[in-house]
């Protein structure tokens, strides 16, 4: 893939790092380094080292405003959108740092997508949703195949096959939320970050987001953040947990396989917050 | 009654129980009915001055005149056929037989008599041989109400003449150009100009508006310096007109002559070469609504949700792939609006366009940028500066045909908006 070797040519590597990189680069698909988030003086995520497993479903939770969204969007660079956020640390992809100088922040959002809390498709028909998101990136196959594909990974297919030109705006709640996640895993990306993808939605269209988490990390890196401990418990690999110090900048307590986390926590803050006792 | 210093309360109560707290309530009732009488208050009061002002220019667009023709049109008729049936012929020696030889020989010489129509030389005897004249004319409610005092007055003061309704705002009105005469003035001349100078100042203003406010919502840093230019733009919103009349004397009409003028276009003709153009005045209005421009197009573009930018970047859209596809799209509305906003306000825009040179008297059509320009609020200031009454009446009949331009431009403006927003929708 010619992306990788723009990453890799623009970014400036130290020979020691690029090594440590390798040596994750089996099962690792994503690891953040001392990674602080500040919005102005107020630091939002503070010193987060992670490494997220490749074709794994990663859990952030965490009680309200402990940062575990800004680490999400600190994760394809979405905070550089917000006037005033600054980024410190490293997250390393595919061998090297996306917030070294010289790498593009378009690039790095087209190669780690991301689904919002709020479904949010283009006001747009529900077939342009998905072409649009491919025609900017020089998609140059054969569209019908890529929107009917895009739509059958997220189990849309049959619900809007009929209705590919109307307004993606007409279309349920959870059927907008699967349409953002065709829409992203129409270009292509190596993960997809969940920002809480399912909070918006009845039970019954979270069931399906959740199914569908279950098909799509056969093929990709999922990270998703969520308020809700049982629906970590049901879909992810491993679990993260943040909580927010004194200044309440959030930092990470636990990590590990969700059945340890859940089961076992080493930690009696995870424990705590687990059973209900405060969060 | 006050249980709250009730001593002998079981339990202390703060809040009013029983009749002090329904005495209590109809207080607070009371002062909701107060403030409710004085917003319907404020709402009629500007009913009125509406209903004044509506009534005002209906009452002197319409109503009787009285008018003397200098030739009854019956003492015309040829052997018993009226005059409505002459023919052209015939109506050419009625015309021989009333005016001077020297005025026929000029009228021979502007276009021949063998090659007018017959349309044209009634039309001749109309103005030259009947000549109406109107001596004075009434508002519409004298003309309701005192029928019988003005036959009488009429009778009284002008002998030989009729009582005639009149429309002051009719077709003639609207294709005839200015002239002296009250009864065939017409707003031709200042329409068209109106449209020529608003139309140029929309095409100046909305791109570099637009453009503008792109800049400053997307790509502007925040830093003291992109403050500052932010201040100035509010506060140019607010600097009143007559100054930017001044700027645009001095820079488009004096500092830009051989531009403003043609000439450097070679198109300059003697009357025009002084850069008081209709690119001139369009220039000066586009300065003058710039700010509105952008203040209405920023408001919209901030407007857009933040969701939709993070979609789009989210599949790896560039800034401007976002901007062009998604910020401007949803914000267009809004900047329409703004426009069409901006656009009324140049319209009705008199004092700059006095200092820019508007010409207070043009009987020929504005052909293009180059052209002398007035316009409908300049032409309407014109008239009732006049000492006769009967431009009264010519001013009130412009007033409606400004106001309904505008409305007209505002319902555009809302009919576009409406169609973008539900394609929209639609998608």
């Amino acid at each position: 893939m010619t992306a990788i070797h723009v990453l890799t040519a623009t970014a400036r590597l130290a020979p020691v790092q690029a090594l440590a990189a390798a040596r994750c680069e089996s099962d690792c698909a994503l690891e953040a380094r001392q990674l602080s988030v500040y919005y102005g003086a107020f630091r939002a995520v503070k010193d987060v080292s992670l490494k997220i497993q490749r074709q794994k479903i990663t859990a952030l939770i965490g009680p309200s405003g402990c940062g575990k969204s800004t680490f999400l969007r600190a994760l394809n660079r979405m905070n550089d959108l917000i006037p005033g956020s600054r980024t410190e640390g490293e997250v390393i992809f595919e061998g090297c740092n996306i917030y070294a100088p010289g790498v593009d922040p378009v690039e790095v959002r087209r190669r780690i997508g991301m689904v919002f809390q709020k479904p949010n498709p283009f006001p747009k028909s529900v077939y342009d949703n998905i072409a649009w998101a491919a025609r900017i990136n020089g998609f140059r196959g054969n569209m019908d195949d890529l929107v009917e594909q895009s739509l059958r990974q997220a189990a849309l297919w049959d619900e809007v096959k009929d209705k590919l030109r109307q307004s993606a705006l007409a279309l349920s709640g959870g059927q907008q939320q699967r349409l953002c996640i065709a829409r992203a895993i129409a270009i292509r990306p190596e993960i997809i970050l969940m920002d809480e993808p399912a909070s918006a939605l009845d039970p019954i269209a979270t069931l399906k987001i959740e199914d569908l988490m279950h098909e799509l990390v056969k093929n990709y890196t999922i990270i998703i953040v969520t308020h809700n401990m049982q629906q970590a418990a049901r879909v992810s690999d491993y679990t993260a947990f943040l909580m927010m110090d004194e200044d309440r900048a959030g930092y990470l307590v636990e990590y590990g396989p969700t059945d340890e986390v859940f089961t076992n926590p080493k930690d009696r803050r995870t424990e705590e917050y687990i059973t209900g006792r405060f969060g | 009654m006050n249980t709250l210093s009730a001593p002998s309360a079981p339990t202390v109560r703060y809040l009013p129980e029983g009749d002090s707290f329904r005495s209590h309530m109809a207080a607070r009732h009371k002062k909701g009915t107060l403030w409710l009488t004085i917003f319907q208050a404020a709402t009629l009061v500007s009913i009125l001055a509406l209903t004044a002002l509506l009534y005002n220019i209906i009452n002197q667009s319409f109503g009787w005149v009285a008018v003397r023709n200098q030739v009854e049109p019956e003492a015309l008729a040829i052997e018993g056929t009226p005059l409505e049936e002459l023919s052209k012929e015939q109506l050419i020696t009625i015309l021989e037989a009333y005016i001077s030889k020297g005025v026929m020989r000029r009228l021979e010489s502007e276009k021949p008599f063998s090659v007018r129509s017959r349309e044209d030389v009634y039309q001749l005897v109309e103005e030259r041989v009947i000549n109406p004249e109107i001596l004075r004319s009434w508002p519409l409610a004298d003309s309701l109400l005192r029928r019988s005092a003005i036959h009488q007055e009429v009778v009284e003061t002008f002998p030989g003449a009729r009582l005639q309704f009149r429309a002051w705002i009719n077709p003639q009105f609207l294709r005839a150009p200015q002239s002296a005469n009250p009864a065939k003035a017409g707003v031709r001349t200042a329409m068209l100009g109106s449209l020529w100078i608003v139309g140029l100042t929309i095409l100046v203003a909305f791109p570099v508006g637009v453009g503008a406010a792109i800049y400053l919502e997307e790509y502007a840093a925040d830093n003291p310096l992109n403050r500052l230019i932010q201040t100035n733009i509010n506060n140019l919103a607010g600097v009143p007109s007559i100054i930017y009349g001044m700027l645009g004397l001095a820079i488009f009409v004096r500092g830009l002559e051989p531009v403003t003028s043609g000439a450097i276009f070679g198109l300059s003709d003697p009357t025009t070469a002084n850069g008081r153009t209709v690119i001139s005045a369009s220039l000066t209005l586009a300065l003058l609504i710039l700010p509105l421009i952008i203040i209405n197009a920023q408001e919209a573009i901030r407007a857009v949700p933040r969701s939709l930018r993070e979609a789009s970047y989210a599949v790896g859209a560039t800034h401007w792939q976002t901007i062009w596809h998604h910020v401007l799209p949803s914000a267009l509305p809004g900047i329409l609006t703004g426009t069409i906003f901006a656009m009324s306000r140049a319209m009705g825009e008199t004092a700059p366009l006095v200092v820019v040179g508007a010409s207070t008297f043009i009987a020929h059509d504005p052909t293009g940028p180059f052209s002398k320009f007035t316009s409908l609020p300049i032409q309407i200031y014109q008239w009732t500066a006049r000492p006769q009454d009967l431009f009264r009446n010519l001013a009130a009949a412009a007033i409606i045909v400004l106001l309904v331009l505008l409305l007209a431009f505002n319902a555009v403006a809302i009919i576009l908006r409406n169609r973008y927003r539900s394609k929209r929708r639609e998608g």
